[in-house]
């Protein structure tokens, strides 16, 4: 019997079991990220109120502290330690863990945990309202950048066990496809490894120096150029996990395949191709960066379009051909068979709608001259509140509804799952009318990163506010919403019944055509991805450096922080 | 590898669209010259005087010939620098006739700012070490918010001006 069961095990690929010990490490990575969750939620509150007009922090608390906290809490701090603690999650369920491993996984943590505490301490203090950008020469307390550079550090770690994990398993089974699932982990935590060490760079040899005294100057720009090589992939460490739901979890809760494995890598490499190499187009409209590499990065930027397409391409196929097995005929009969009861499909869906007006934004914002229009303005806030604070954070929710009763134990019961349904449609409403007021604001002006004020009694200005108090009503909604997820999250976590939840992963089709190996040839898929970035940005570079004008020393008096 | 005969219209007329939108972009910039503000042209943030354009008697607006105008702003923390009026009194508000071609110059001798007349094209980053630049063209008569869109400090909100475009 006990062999029959290992061959069934080894043809099948059935997942592995996530033991308590593995689960604990999974579940403290998503504690804390919905403990920012509730505390960064708490700050956007308190901005749109304060934006209105109405309302005036109290305790002589400053509006860019409130902002730096919110920026930092849930753009790093929240959304790292969710992806971690999923990705490990998945990582634990389709190739395993060893307990080496996983006391890695914890040193992780520990080192993630301590950064973020060291940079909220600073923040808290006032001594660090630089935003989560910390563009100098504006100049924090030096224990703001040693925090987050912990930060990273942790996330490293977690980046090499997640490698060795996958190696690991590869040499258990020689020849064979990896597991989709890890494959995918392992192209996010190269393409974040790449992609952070530039920030590491200027963090490490450059800002914290400064910031200590030890250089008068810095090189604003080289700083600058530097951050967004790492500040455009991090958007897409926050996309690719919620694309890995997408792919390879949805269709198993939709009762359906994965619609093809080969394609699902094959854009999750041109991701890690294309992420990197286009960070110049968030400094369009700087003064010291050359024209023509601008234009080139921005068509390096735009290619994502392909695996953006083949991805929406893949998730409307399984919802059509799973809903035509199950027997829905006709144009659009199909999209009945979806479990618009199931919250677990609904909040990530809701996220996938949100990605249509996202990514066309997103062009936008990319557009070498359009950008001009939007540059800087509260369009952008409104762009990234839907991408990453409505496509990505609706399908973490999605996850957590199964993932965290999957690893307490628990289960989703029937009101709890409805209970987020409400979550997901209040969050739909309020971020509807939040993003949708911030983006007019944008096109009319408005700019983004600012404490109320009336600039003078301008007519534009009176105008901005009106939107703004549309954002108050739009960010409170979101707040509830807010709320209501992390009663959720302890409810699945503390009170739920016991039980079994399911661990959803969606398998292909029995007669799928399988997988070409050269997707696995990881040396080659690295080889373009460092070329690409060393042709997107070795002129650049040496252009910034060579033709530097005097450094710029720090400044903490602008900042409240002298 | 298997692409299913609809991915592959799909994936021509999507690719075949981003080339169209590519080419136009680039039709825009390299031959009707709509690239963004990017000169190169550096400062020392420490001595801008040196500078001929961001001497004190040169800041803010001045006609250098019919209907062209230079336009020069030094951005700090927490205010533009255009000039003073005959009084001595900073000037907050400028007035510029309609179709004139302005020149703008913007540099600041401390952290980066914006320099964002809202509601047009004026839009620039301003950074320590570089000197921003764009010629505009204002066509809509009207009162138009100058404002700093880039955080600068706590007072990043309290640093703007007007622009006035007159008949």
């Amino acid at each position: 019997m006990a062999i029959e069961k290992l061959e069934t095990y080894q043809d099948e690929r059935l997942p592995l079991v996530i033991t308590k010990q593995e689960s604990r490490l999974y579940m403290s990575f998503i504690y804390v990220a919905f403990i920012a969750l509730l505390i960064g939620g708490l700050m956007g509150l308190l901005q749109v109120l304060v934006r209105s007009g109405h309302f005036t922090l109290p305790a002589g608390i400053d509006y860019y502290q409130v902002l730096t906290v919110h920026g930092v809490i849930l753009a790093l701090v929240l959304t790292t330690f969710f992806i971690i603690g999923f990705q490990f999650a998945l990582m634990g369920k389709t190739v395993g863990i060893s307990d080496r491993q996983r006391r890695l996984g914890w040193l992780s943590f520990w080192t993630m945990t301590i950064g973020t505490a060291i940079t909220a301490t600073t923040i808290l203090l006032g001594k660090a309202s630089v935003l989560y950008t910390f563009y100098a020469p504006l100049q924090a307390h030096p224990a703001f950048y040693i925090g987050l550079t912990l930060v990273i550090v942790g996330s490293w770690i977690a980046a090499f066990v997640n490698f060795h994990q996958l190696a690991v398993w590869k040499k258990k089974h020689p020849g064979e496809k990896s597991p989709l699932l890890a494959f995918m982990v392992c192209i996010n935590m190269a393409m974040w490894l790449i992609c952070s060490i530039g920030v590491a760079v200027s963090v490490l040899f450059h800002i914290i120096p400064w910031s200590l005294g030890w250089i008068p100057s810095i090189n604003v720009l080289l700083s600058r150029t530097l951050f967004w090589y790492f500040g455009h992939p991090l958007v897409y460490f926050w996309l690719l996990p919620a694309y890995m739901a997408w792919y390879a979890i949805i269709p198993k809760i939709i009762g359906g395949k994965i619609f093809s494995d080969a394609l699902a890598r094959l854009s999750f490499v041109l991701f890690l191709f294309f992420s990197i190499p286009v960070g110049l187009h968030h400094q369009l409209t700087e003064p010291g960066l050359d024209s023509t590499w601008k234009f080139i990065q921005v068509v390096l930027t735009l290619m994502v379009v392909i695996p953006s397409l083949m991805t929406a391409f893949s998730m409307f196929a399984t919802f059509e051909i799973t809903g035509r097995k199950k027997g829905y005929g006709g144009l659009f009969g199909w999209l009945k068979h979806l479990p618009w009861k199931d919250v677990r499909f609904v909040a990530p869906f809701v996220g996938m709608l949100a990605f249509i007006p996202g990514g066309a934004g997103g062009i936008i914002n990319a557009s070498h001259q359009m950008n001009s229009l939007v540059h800087n303005t509260i369009w952008v806030t409104g762009h990234f509140h839907l991408t990453v604070a409505t496509t990505v954070v609706l399908t973490f929710f999605g996850v957590a509804y199964w993932l965290i009763p999957h690893l307490t134990g628990r289960t989703l019961t029937k009101s709890i799952n409805n209970l987020g349904l409400v979550q997901t449609y209040l969050w739909a409403i309020g971020m509807t009318i939040m993003s949708a007021a911030m983006h007019i604001q944008g096109l009319l002006g408005g700019p983004r990163r600012s404490n109320f004020s009336d600039y003078g009694g301008t007519e534009q200005a009176a105008e901005w506010g009106w939107y703004q108090l549309a954002q108050a009503i739009g960010g409170s909604i979101l707040f509830i919403a807010i709320i209501l997820m992390v009663y959720i999250v302890a409810k699945l976590a503390f009170f739920a019944p016991k039980g079994e939840e399911e661990f959803p992963i969606a398998e292909e089709e029995e007669n799928a055509e399988p997988t070409p190996m050269w997707l696995e040839n990881w040396k080659l898929w690295i080889a373009i991805t460092i070329a690409l970035i060393l042709f997107a940005y070795t002129v650049p570079i040496m252009d910034v450096i060579q033709n530097a004008p005097p450094g710029s020393p720090p400044f903490d008096w602008p900042i409240g922080n002298s | 590898m298997h692409i299913h005969k609809f991915e592959k219209y799909w994936l021509i007329a999507g690719i075949g669209g981003l080339i169209v939108f590519l080419v136009i972009l680039g039709f825009g910039a390299f031959y009707l010259g709509t690239h963004p503000q990017s000169h190169g042209i550096v400062i020392d943030p420490e001595n801008i005087e040196a500078n001929e354009a961001f001497k004190k008697e040169n800041l803010g607006l001045h006609e250098i010939g019919d209907g062209k105008y230079v336009l020069n702003v030094v951005a700090s923390a927490f205010n533009y620098d255009l000039g003073v009026d005959e009084d001595g009194k900073p000037v907050k508000h400028i007035q510029i006739p309609k179709d004139s071609k302005v020149l703008i110059q913007a540099t600041t001798p401390d952290v980066i700012h914006g320099f964002n007349i809202a509601g047009t094209n004026a839009n620039m980053m301003v950074e320590p070490g570089y000197i921003s630049s764009m010629e505009v063209t204002f066509k809509k008569p009207g009162e138009y918010t100058l404002v700093c869109n880039e955080y600068c400090g706590t007072g990043h909100h309290l640093m703007y001006a007007t622009v006035e475009v007159v008949e």
